[in-house]
């Protein structure tokens, strides 16, 4: 599957209102599709992106020559199948890869926003991508799929547009940050902040990068996606191309050697301030503050059906959050499903080839097609 | 267990309806519901892995628990609630019920007949926890800790107020009993009994 940039000018005729009350006017969201929408247009995925996703979730990614982050689940006869699905996955608002973010021009100044991008919410991300939904023809969904903070949008797009979507699969997510969530992001950020390149945020103009510390809250975050089980079975104590300790501050630990090479190849694909930006977005997502009366109210009479799918040594977003999801949404007697993956790879299991998952996935959207007749 | 109720499950259930399979494995019966009949159907499976193999199916089935589950979901919310042949194996059958007649229009609950002839006679017999096929487990592993009589279930209901509508007396391959005699003795001679409940 080949990847073609695309993007869509937006909010050319009326601006996005986002969450902090500021507009957004003429933006770009860059997306990429996969498969063919049918003609009836009733076909279309959205795939949503975790906080260092892209929009090239399958094919090879222009920018790492390495294959889409999903691509072992889309793809023809893959659990979602772009011989029979239209699959769409659009940078997200803030992101750094083409869609409107703090290192794209404000049309406005014409210089680089940095800093002065306003604040961005999961809402304000997924009402940009109803807009781009709308752009494209699509009246309505047949699923918006995402794991994390793409199950964040998923979660928020049933809220906000339940008329528009006839599935969501919302993985390895919760319904809200907890404090212990934003403290992890808080470090993430203080990383960024406090390293001298970062020049308050004025790096690109000042030709500098903040690559240690984006590095850093990386290698964090980095750790929170796997489990302890993963790292392990995966490193243990093993020692980097050594025999023995070698008694300094240099790299002794195969598991040191990984995290900074997961650092350094976030850097050379990843913006500092879209980092700041989109854990900021993160870490403001509690929806059930959104309605009084909570998830209850909110998905309240929905004509959603829900898959939603959790990963037993997830410590990020554990099980018991999808749980609450799941018994909201019972109480409202919506049409839920609901699977707890058995696997010891933390987090990033969904972008790991879990069969039980992947075989979740492909069953539950088959299902679908079934229903609608194709 | 091989749940022979299914046919008659089937017969009960009306098209068009919103039902609820509580203990509902591998979704088997679920799927059965669904070939001949246009159902909106849920499933509630305590085991992970069952549950996952419905979902692989595309059966809407969540993870739960009769006991502590069912008080989630909000009164009437289904045409049809099914509790086949799980009644038994609750901690508490009387507020399963209860719960089972709240969220529904009406509820289907199976159980084996523990005061069949034949599992009198076993007793009375060999003098030991009678085993057979609806009940295989021994007294030590089943899972089966609130076994009843058919007699015993009506009181049950009557207690809570619960009206039986309809009730099949059924023999040990699941089919309804045409036996005269039943119609007084079916709590002696029906190896399973299935009723349609509503409050």
């Amino acid at each position: 599957m080949k990847n073609s940039k695309k993007s869509a000018l937006l909010g050319i005729k009326k601006p996005l209102k986002l969450d902090s009350g500021k507009n957004l006017k003429n933006f770009k969201i860059a997306y990429q599709t996969y498969g063919k929408l049918n003609k009836s247009k009733n076909n279309a995925i959205l795939i949503c992106h975790a906080l260092s996703g892209d929009q090239y979730a399958a094919g090879q990614n222009p920018t790492t020559k390495k294959p889409g982050w999903w691509s072992k689940a889309i793809g023809p006869n893959l659990p979602i199948d772009t011989n029979k699905f239209f699959v769409i996955c659009s940078n997200i608002l803030g992101g750094c890869l083409g869609s409107v973010g703090p290192k794209e021009l404000n049309p406005k100044t014409k210089k680089i926003y940095n800093m002065s991008f306003p604040v961005i919410t999961i809402r304000d991300m997924v009402n940009a991508q109803k807009m781009l939904i709308d752009e494209l023809g699509i009246k309505k969904l047949l699923s918006v799929i995402g794991g994390s903070a793409g199950g964040f949008q998923a979660l928020q797009w049933a809220a906000s547009y339940p008329e528009k979507i006839i599935t969501a699969i919302p993985i390895a997510t919760s319904f809200r940050h907890s404090a212990q969530n934003i403290a992890f992001h808080e470090v993430g950020r203080q990383a960024i902040m406090s390293d001298p390149d970062w020049c308050n945020g004025n790096y690109i103009d000042k030709k500098k990068k903040p690559e240690k510390g984006l590095s850093v809250a990386r290698m964090l975050a980095h750790i929170t996606y796997l489990s302890e089980e993963a790292f392990q079975r995966k490193f243990g104590r093993n020692l980097q191309n050594k025999l023995s300790l070698a008694y300094s501050f240099k790299t002794d630990f195969q598991v040191e050697s990984y995290l900074k090479h997961q650092g350094q190849t976030f850097v050379d694909r990843f913006d500092a301030n879209s980092y700041l930006y989109i854990t900021r977005a993160m870490d403001y997502f509690d929806l059930p503050s959104q309605k009084k009366g909570g998830l209850k109210n909110i998905y309240k009479n929905t004509p959603v059906k829900f898959c939603v799918i959790s990963f037993t040594s997830d410590w990020v977003y554990p099980t018991k959050y999808s749980k609450e999801i799941v018994d909201a949404l019972n109480a409202v007697g919506a049409n839920v499903s609901f699977v707890e993956i058995q696997t010891d790879k933390g987090h990033d299991a969904f972008l790991l080839d879990e069969k039980e998952f992947n075989e979740t996935v492909r069953g539950f959207l088959k299902a679908t097609a079934n229903r609608m007749g194709f | 267990m091989n749940r022979l109720d299914f046919e008659i499950i089937k017969n009960v259930i009306k098209n068009d309806s919103r039902i609820l399979d509580v203990g509902c494995e591998n979704g088997e019966l679920l799927k059965f519901l669904d070939k001949g009949k246009t159902i909106d159907g849920r499933g509630l499976e305590i085991s992970q892995k069952n549950v996952n193999i419905c979902v692989k199916h595309g059966l809407s089935v969540v993870q739960g628990d009769a006991d502590k589950d069912l008080i989630s979901y909000p009164s009437k919310s289904f045409d049809f609630v099914i509790l086949s042949q799980t009644l038994q194996a609750t901690h508490s059958p009387e507020k399963v019920l209860n719960q089972l007649v709240r969220i529904s229009k009406r509820a289907i609950v199976s159980f084996p007949n523990f005061g069949s002839w034949l599992i009198r006679l076993k007793l009375l017999i060999n003098g030991v926890m009678p085993q057979s096929n609806s009940l295989p487990h021994t007294w030590y592993t089943t899972p089966n800790i609130h076994l009843c009589t058919i007699k015993d279930f009506k009181k049950l209901c009557e207690k809570n107020s619960i009206k039986i509508e309809q009730g099949f007396y059924l023999n040990k391959n699941g089919k309804e009993i045409n036996n005269p005699l039943n119609k007084h003795f079916n709590n002696f001679f029906s190896t399973s009994g299935l009723f349609v409940l509503k409050k």
